[in-house]
């Protein structure tokens, strides 16, 4: 059983305790408190160096020292502090990067309120015991045989065909049933080739109905997208030696994975505000009356300093940029200020949590819109953006590059 | 008999005093006890359901991290059953300890504007000073006993 170690500043207290052991269990793993007698909790604060108030804070740093000191030797690290609290976010932050510069564990960490279900931890729970247990999947270079990869995101449903090692249809919907959107990007792949249902090897299903697609279809891999969409952008970009960190900004929320060789090592997921994802410039297209595919093109064009945003805010962010169109402001300086604004946002929620590595690869249905990726590039000092063919399609041809090897459809019959 | 409340509040040490002197100390483990004991509530390993932090909005805004909330719905009402209160300042773990300075400073500054006889000690470094605290605690209960003798 994968062992995952608390170290939270009192979850108990929270009344979240129980869902964060469901969420754990549910993916066949366990919650662990890494155990550390009385003398060495000022043993370990001392040496870490945070003058934290807190008596858990102090608790969780000696927490977290056992695991870089080998004392406690769990298989990964849920990190978990009160959502508003200023002292546990910073010792959170640190902590992390203490077990992430020390350790190859993978950590994930998290801030919680007592409405914290288990369902909101299921993905970081997943990705995390996938991480450990599934090396070997995650280790797959090369797709082989005819897969079907389906990613019911919360927008879009994404269907890919990939035949020996390279993607012969794609097909992408948005997300209404899940069951009947997932058959309607299928078919339109299918569409593309001479195949059908019953010529596949294996299907592999990710994103929000990963669950509901996978029992409908007897899918033979239901994965998280935190690793499918880091397994299919390096193998997209070939990408899949070395560091590379792959971000994918969302429709309901941003990933941002970072990976060595190929395996996932540390991500982070947010998904509070509206204004950080593509649903804010999905209403910024409609507001400047553009089909969104042109939006990106537009904010090229433009310059986001001439049409300033107050506020993040998916309501009264885009309330200003109304205003600036009506003082005469361009639609160009108004979508890039858009792209701005929401890469701005993902770089002050999320971005920073991590230890960005070079080169960057953008992924996700905004990948698509130049003007995001130009912004984001910006936002981080003008790092390389890598966009691969079939961005858009990143979850489905992460599925279909891991679920193949697993399903023998073909032999069965 | 008096209901003294202390803090840290759950410090064995500090009921012991209390108790020993024929009063009712106000500590965590009862609230606690009350919890597990309950069949209705299943969230271990302490008992507190989500429900808990937002009784804790009777003491704290919303603004305030669920864990401080969570703890008030605890300490809070012992805050408001307090007859008198010993809070010892600067405790190491091992006295009774809450966790979290938020909820300490709080706490604190309620039972400050109780209205009641408070008695605000640090904790002792050496024997000597262990003396002197144990002193003024009993001489604090006694000063108690007093008063609701008079009444």
């Amino acid at each position: 059983m994968v062992k995952i170690a608390l170290v939270s500043c009192g979850t108990e207290y929270s009344g979240i305790q129980k869902e964060i052991e469901k969420a754990a269990n549910k993916f066949g793993a366990e919650i662990i408190l890494p155990e550390i007698d009385l003398d060495y909790i000022d043993e370990a604060y001392e040496k870490f160096g945070f003058s934290a108030q807190s008596s858990s804070l102090k608790l969780m740093i000696a927490r977290a020292m056992a695991i870089v000191e080998g004392k406690s030797k769990p298989d990964a690290v849920f990190i978990a502090t009160c959502f508003r609290c200023a002292e546990a976010a910073l010792v959170r932050n640190e902590v992390r990067r203490f077990i992430q510069n020390n350790t190859r564990i993978p950590v994930v960490t998290y801030s919680f309120t007592e409405r914290t279900k288990a369902d909101e931890l299921f993905i970081r729970m997943e990705a995390l015991a996938t991480t450990v247990t599934r090396r070997s999947i995650l280790a797959r270079e090369k797709q082989e045989g005819l897969t079907l990869g389906l990613d019911s995101g919360s927008t879009t449903t994404k269907a890919v065909l990939m035949e020996n090692n390279n993607v012969i249809g794609t097909g992408w919907t948005s997300t209404k049933d899940i069951i009947e959107s997932a058959k309607t990007a299928a078919a339109e792949a299918f569409g593309q080739t001479d195949y059908d249902w019953d010529d596949l090897d294996g299907i592999g299903t990710t994103g929000y109905g990963r669950f509901t697609m996978g029992q409908e279809f007897g899918a033979e891999l239901i994965q998280e997208e935190l690793s499918v969409n880091a397994k299919g952008a390096v193998y997209l970009a070939d990408r899949q030696k070395g560091e590379a960190t792959v971000l994918d900004i969302g429709g309901m929320d941003n990933k941002v994975i970072t990976v060595n060789n190929g395996i996932p090592d540390n991500f982070t997921m947010g998904g509070i505000c509206a204004g950080a994802s593509g649903r804010f410039l999905d209403m910024t297209s409609r507001r400047l009356d553009v089909d969104i595919t042109e939006l990106g093109p537009l904010a090229v064009q433009g310059d986001w300093r001439r049409a300033m945003l107050n506020s993040y805010c998916i309501v009264f962010g885009i309330q200003d940029l109304v205003t600036t169109l009506a003082a005469g402001g361009s639609k160009a300086d108004v979508a890039a200020a858009a792209c701005h604004s929401v890469s701005e946002q993902v770089y002050e929620q999320q971005l920073q949590e991590i230890d960005i590595r070079e080169p960057l690869i953008q992924v996700g249905g905004t990948s698509l819109i130049s003007g995001l990726v130009e912004a984001v590039s910006e936002t981080l000092g003008g790092i390389e953006v890598i966009v691969p063919e079939y961005s858009q399609h990143i979850g489905a041809v992460g599925a279909a590059l891991l679920v193949s090897g697993m399903g023998h459809r073909q032999d069965n019959k | 008999m008096v209901k003294v409340a202390i803090y840290p509040p759950n410090s064995l040490i500090l009921a012991d005093l209390i108790e020993r002197k024929g009063h009712t100390p106000l500590v965590l483990q009862k609230q606690i006890r009350q919890k597990i004991k309950d069949p209705e509530i299943d969230s271990p390993p302490m008992n507190i359901t989500e429900e808990d932090p937002i009784k804790g909005l009777k003491y704290a805004a919303i603004e305030v991290p669920s864990g401080v909330r969570g703890r008030m719905s605890i300490i809070g009402p012992l805050i408001d059953e307090a007859e008198a209160a010993i809070i010892v300042d600067g405790a190491p773990f091992g006295f009774g300890c809450i966790g979290c300075a938020r909820t300490n400073e709080l706490s604190i500054f309620l039972l400050r504007n109780r209205d009641i006889p408070v008695l605000e000690i640090t904790y002792p470094t050496n024997q000597d000073e262990t003396y002197v605290m144990v002193n003024e605690i009993n001489n604090f209960i006694d000063s108690l006993e007093e008063k609701s003798e008079e009444e």
